[in-house]
């Protein structure tokens, strides 16, 4: 024999002290309101299955914006329509919690849709509760998605028609279109026997979620006498004969049986373990060498301009790189926007034994150029005096300047004639290294293996940088 | 100590890592997707979390959630996700919930472009989204204060329990630089308040809404309390050959850089010259500001936006001085040489 117990559940408030006020006993739901009986039958579920301390509920906004002056457990209010992302990472922060997102037909169908069917689709383990009731309540009665044709809201005086406002979104049929959700279920409050069915689903969301950490969807159909301007009875009555009519009722997805579920560990790493997984590695410089360079006063402005997949790019930042081993100031920046376009590529470096202001290049010390647009481009903005470095093999024009050191070198052959186009922008860097004399070879060579991504290449690297410096000392 | 050679963008992770940030929410956009790239690197091998959102508005209300639940937790964005996630940011603010959130600025308004602006220095400054807040607003210069101002962040939200911004533009987020990796902190604060699913706190709220009048100018006037602590507390700038100025240039993030080139070349040709940089602009070093404008001539702001922080120049400078602009727009960041004329033009 089940013995009757006439109490609120352990998990809603016996009275209701967060109200503003001093009334604690009524709740702020009109009479009729579906809100206060699922209410209920969530917080009999919490304190059933053990979990009433281990909740966290989500509130909308929208009349159940309060629900955290009745549930009993811990509470956080989200925007309109974003309950579902911040019950996200309630549940992500905490996966061994129950987090659930309550939302009504405003929040989650119309302004929320995105963040309902997104987090639908992640899977998260979280127990989503809609409550549908064909109006918004809150704001006073205007249409909701759900609001149904020919019914009239406040902002549809004379009825939702299809011309204006379209049909009305039948949002479970939609997440059970989804790959993740475990459960999806529509219920309705209108009468016991609804009520019974509804107790029914909500426990099983619940349990799906405490004991598979799978995410459930529920809908609940249910009354809004104030704003359908009906008695709480006519209300009801109109909830079994209308609205479940064109929402039909019933399970929309259960995959419960074979879910194998998601696990709920998190395991963080201790902090002071964290710089072990930032690809922190500090260089062995001999320091010796470095003083012979560091200390010289100087401020190269170097831009490197080609062909987007020529490695304009990560030649410039293995100049800095090898310039930050020798204690130098340095930066790199890369052109992007609309010079991006049209295949080429060019970044600028500084190297220099004084704070670096803006990390543009404008008038360059040195122009690398690995295409004939770069020369055409950039020739005229060198420095007197500054340097050229440009590949011979693919450029046929040498430059007009003659204020200029000029340096042809056949790089793109090189490369080619050790395999592989891709060194090219490594010989170059050989044959800086060597010409400007700015940096120890010995330093360059040494950590070029701690610069370049792929380690299988770090010896044909060194064997093009080789080229370069052998290829300069052959001009003289 | 370690040194790197990194992007704004990656440095800016590296010292949320650091500092204990467990959780990154955010959503693609140039320039700061590799802020959320780096972050998707590192943060799984931390065990901690890292999400993709829907869109910028999932991603604030999710950093909302996880700062709810008491983690350290941040976002990227630049100007136009920064729109979406305002509201997100005075949600934040009304329930003081710390979070950083990190804004590499683009070229604006609208789509704009991906070149650099400096032009939501109103957007993040004065707060952005509605209701009385602030933001407390960080301006690195360089890759190693993202990483540094970016350890920071974390330290000020938690201590104020409020926003942070760490407001940097495309170039300080692109650009590279040696940084040098500091120590992890020694522990994240336990926060009492949080909501975490635990018998200890579920009978916490967190919440912004505050139905009767009467609490919620209490509360209002509680958070312009606390601002007015950080406005006290938490000032900082850097000061660049002010003592024996004639001029002086006011600029953050790379317009500061800039300013400093121009100010060693206007020295160089014996102009008085010199540079304060706000890195705090909230909150604004506006008495450094006052103090100034007694003993020098004028202020010339540099900016590259229409002139947004030059209000705030102003409002410290009360009339006394004259206060200058020169600024660019459109993605150009201005040269040494064009600030320099403009001083020169000023001084003429």
């Amino acid at each position: 024999m089940s013995k009757t117990i006439l109490r609120k559940p352990e998990a809603f408030y016996d009275a209701f002290t967060r109200k503003a006020g001093d009334d604690f006993l009524t709740t702020t739901y009109c009479p009729g309101c579906g809100h206060g009986i699922l209410h209920k039958l969530v917080a009999e579920a919490l304190e059933d299955f053990g979990v009433q301390k281990k909740t966290m509920f989500v509130s909308p906004v929208g009349c159940s914006v309060f629900a955290y002056y009745y549930m009993d457990v811990g509470n956080v209010q989200a925007a309109h329509g974003r309950a579902p992302a911040v019950a996200t990472a309630l549940k992500r922060s905490n996966p061994e919690s129950v987090v659930i997102s309550y939302q009504g037909d405003g929040d989650l169908a119309a302004i929320g849709g995105a963040e309902i069917l997104n987090a639908a689709n992640r899977g998260e383990g979280i127990t989503v509760f809609f409550v549908n009731n064909a109006i918004y309540g809150m704001t006073g009665g205007q249409m909701a998605p759900t609001t149904l044709i020919g019914q009239p809201t406040m902002t549809t005086p004379l009825g939702r028609t299809l011309e204006n406002e379209g049909y009305p979104i039948r949002m479970s049929e939609i997440i059970a279109t989804l790959e993740a959700p475990v459960y999806v279920d529509r219920v309705m409050l209108g009468d016991i026997k609804s009520i019974r069915q509804a107790r029914k689903a909500v426990r099983k969301a619940l349990e799906i979620q405490i004991e598979k950490n799978g995410f459930s969807f529920i809908e609940v159909l249910s009354a809004c006498p104030s704003n359908l301007k009906m008695t709480p009875v006519d209300a009801q009555k109109w909830v079994r004969e209308v609205l479940a009519d064109y929402f039909p009722l019933g399970v929309k997805k259960d995959i419960s049986a074979t879910f194998p579920g998601k696990s709920k560990e998190r395991h963080l790493l201790p902090l002071s373990e964290i710089p072990t997984i930032l690809d922190i590695k500090e260089s062995k410089i001999n320091k010796d060498i470095i003083q012979n360079f560091s200390g010289k006063d100087f401020h190269e402005e170097i831009k490197i301009a080609g062909f987007g997949g020529q490695g304009v790019l990560s030649l410039g930042i293995v100049l800095s790189e090898m310039g930050m081993r020798h204690d130098f100031e340095v930066s790199w920046i890369p052109s992007y926007g609309p010079e991006m376009r049209g295949g080429t590529a060019n970044c600028s470096v500084h190297l220099s034994n004084k704070k670096i202001g803006s990390p543009v290049v404008d008038r360059p010390t040195v122009l690398v150029a690995m295409n004939l647009p770069s020369i055409d481009k950039f020739e005229k903005d060198v420095m007197e005096g500054g340097y050229i470095f440009y590949d011979s093999s693919l450029i046929n024009k040498a430059p007009k300047r003659n204020d200029l050191h000029v340096i042809a070198i056949p790089a793109t052959k090189i490369a080619d004639e050790l395999g592989t186009t891709k060194i090219a922008n490594m010989v170059i860097v050989g044959a800086m290294i060597e010409k400007l004399k700015l940096m120890s070879q010995e330093i360059v060579i040494d950590s070029i293996g701690e610069v370049i991504k792929n380690k299988k290449l770090i010896g044909i690297n060194k064997q093009a940088i080789y080229k370069g410096i052998e290829f300069i000392k052959n001009l003289k | 100590m370690a040194k790197q050679f990194l992007k704004g963008n990656e440095a800016v992770i590296k010292g949320a890592m650091l500092a204990g940030c467990t959780a990154y929410y955010g959503y693609p956009i140039t320039p700061a997707s590799e802020i959320a790239h780096a972050a998707a690197k590192y943060f799984p091998r931390a065990g901690a979390t890292f999400v993709q959102a829907e869109s910028e508005v999932a991603a604030i209300n999710m950093v909302y959630g996880a700062a709810a639940a008491g983690e350290r937790v941040m976002t990227a964005s630049s100007g136009p996700g920064i729109s979406l996630k305002a509201e997100g940011i005075s949600y934040c603010a009304g329930a003081e919930l710390p979070c950083v959130i990190v804004s590499i600025m683009r070229g604006g308004p609208g789509l704009g472009n991906i070149g650099p602006e400096q032009s939501d220095y109103n957007q993040l400054v004065k707060g952005g989204g509605h209701g009385n807040y602030k933001n407390i607003v960080l301006a690195p210069n360089s890759a190693q204060e993202m990483c540094d101002l970016g350890m920071l962040a974390f330290e000020l939200a938690d201590k104020y329990r409020n926003p942070v911004i760490v407001a940097a533009d495309g170039f300080i987020g692109q650009m590279m630089e040696p940084v040098v990796i500091p120590e992890p902190v020694k522990e994240v604060p336990d926060k009492k308040w949080a909501v975490k699913g635990t018998p200890e706190t579920y009978k916490n709220v967190v919440t912004s809404i505050e139905l009767d009048f009467h609490d919620l100018e209490i509360h209002n006037q509680k958070l312009q309390k606390k601002y007015a602590i950080i406005e006290e507390q938490e000032v900082r700038y850097e000061e660049y050959r002010t003592d024996d100025a004639d001029i002086v240039l006011v600029a953050y993030g790379i317009s500061s850089r800039v300013a400093q080139s121009a100010v060693n070349e206007l020295r160089s040709e014996g102009i008085k010259a010199g540079l304060l940089r706000p890195i705090t602009l909230f909150p604004f070093p506006k008495l450094k500001i006052k103090e100034l404008a007694e003993k020098i001539n004028s202020f010339l702001v540099v900016e590259m936006s229409n002139g947004q922080m030059i209000d705030d120049v102003r409002l410290a400078v009360e009339g006394k001085k004259p206060v200058h602009l020169y600024n660019r727009m459109g993605g150009f960041v201005p040269t040494a040489k064009e600030v320099r004329e403009k001083v020169i033009t000023i001084m003429r």
